[in-house]
């Protein structure tokens, strides 16, 4: 009696769902990162669940390859945070409008 | 029954310290529940039998990542962050495009679940050479997006070195 694999699918659109509301709502650009942490976490548990189903492992290659990108981001993204910081003074969103008017 | 119990839990605990995640003020409060997050996830990750990506989990994300942004939150000022409020002024459009995005994918997924039961074969069996069969798959036939991969992390190395270093010019 395993678990039906549409649970697994209802939790990973849950966290995605947490994921973009932290994105688009919150000011620390930090945070927004960490919101973005969480939709890569949600992907993951949906590739993981087919792989499960699909008997093989190919799903979770894709999600070593997921988790990699994740790295990537998360070392280039705190890397601009610490540029903005330093040039702007400011980790809030709405207050880097340099590029906008 | 029991593995549905214990998916219950962790898909619980998930959910809500992800929501704490972005509703707390403070950013290193969110790294901390985002680190709970990361472990129910790992969990629900060893409940389908992905016992490498679990480790990878716990140890990459947690380990890694998680100090990483520990570092750069203690490299910001925290207590002018603390003071702001937290969320931005179009937080109302965002949440309701996000409202109808999410109740889309649900509706899809409730509607569709009698097509994600296939054959079901690997539930029979529990493989527990999954880091082997991985490491056979990820160096055979993946052997060159790994090494793409690896290439994006050394791109992503020097990328990060470069943006956070001193400009003495």
């Amino acid at each position: 009696m395993g678990i039906p694999p549409e649970y697994f699918l209802l939790l990973g659109t849950g966290l995605f769902t947490i994921g973009v509301i932290g994105v688009l709502t919150r000011r620390n650009i930090i945070v927004i990162l960490m919101s973005i942490e969480l939709i890569l976490n949600a992907v993951n548990i949906n590739l993981v669940a087919f792989s499960r189903l699909s008997g093989n492992v190919q799903g979770q290659v894709f999600a070593l390859f997921v988790i990699t990108d994740a790295v990537a981001e998360a070392a280039v993204g705190l890397g601009l945070i610490i540029a903005l910081f330093r040039n702007k003074e400011t980790v809030n969103a709405d207050e880097i409008d340099l590029l906008k008017w | 029954m029991l593995a549905q119990g214990v998916f219950f839990i962790l898909a619980a605990v998930a959910l809500s310290s992800g929501v704490m995640v972005i509703t707390r003020r403070n950013p290193i409060h969110s790294v901390l529940w985002l680190i709970v997050t990361l472990f129910s996830v790992g969990g629900i990750f060893l409940l389908q039998y992905a016992q490498f990506l679990f480790a990878v989990q716990i140890i990459l994300y947690v380990g890694g990542i998680m100090v990483l942004y520990l570092f750069v939150i203690m490299l910001i000022r925290v207590e002018t962050v603390v003071k702001q409020p937290p969320f931005s002024r179009q937080w109302p459009i965002g949440l309701a495009a996000v409202v109808v995005l999410a109740g889309e994918l649900v509706w899809g997924i409730v509607k569709g679940a009698p097509s994600f039961r296939l054959s079901a074969p690997a539930q029979a069996g529990i493989d527990l050479r999954n880091t082997e069969s991985l490491a056979s798959v990820l160096y055979g036939n993946y052997l060159l997006p790994v090494e793409i991969a690896s290439l994006l992390l050394l791109v992503a190395m020097v990328g990060a070195v470069l943006m956070a270093k001193k400009r003495f010019d």
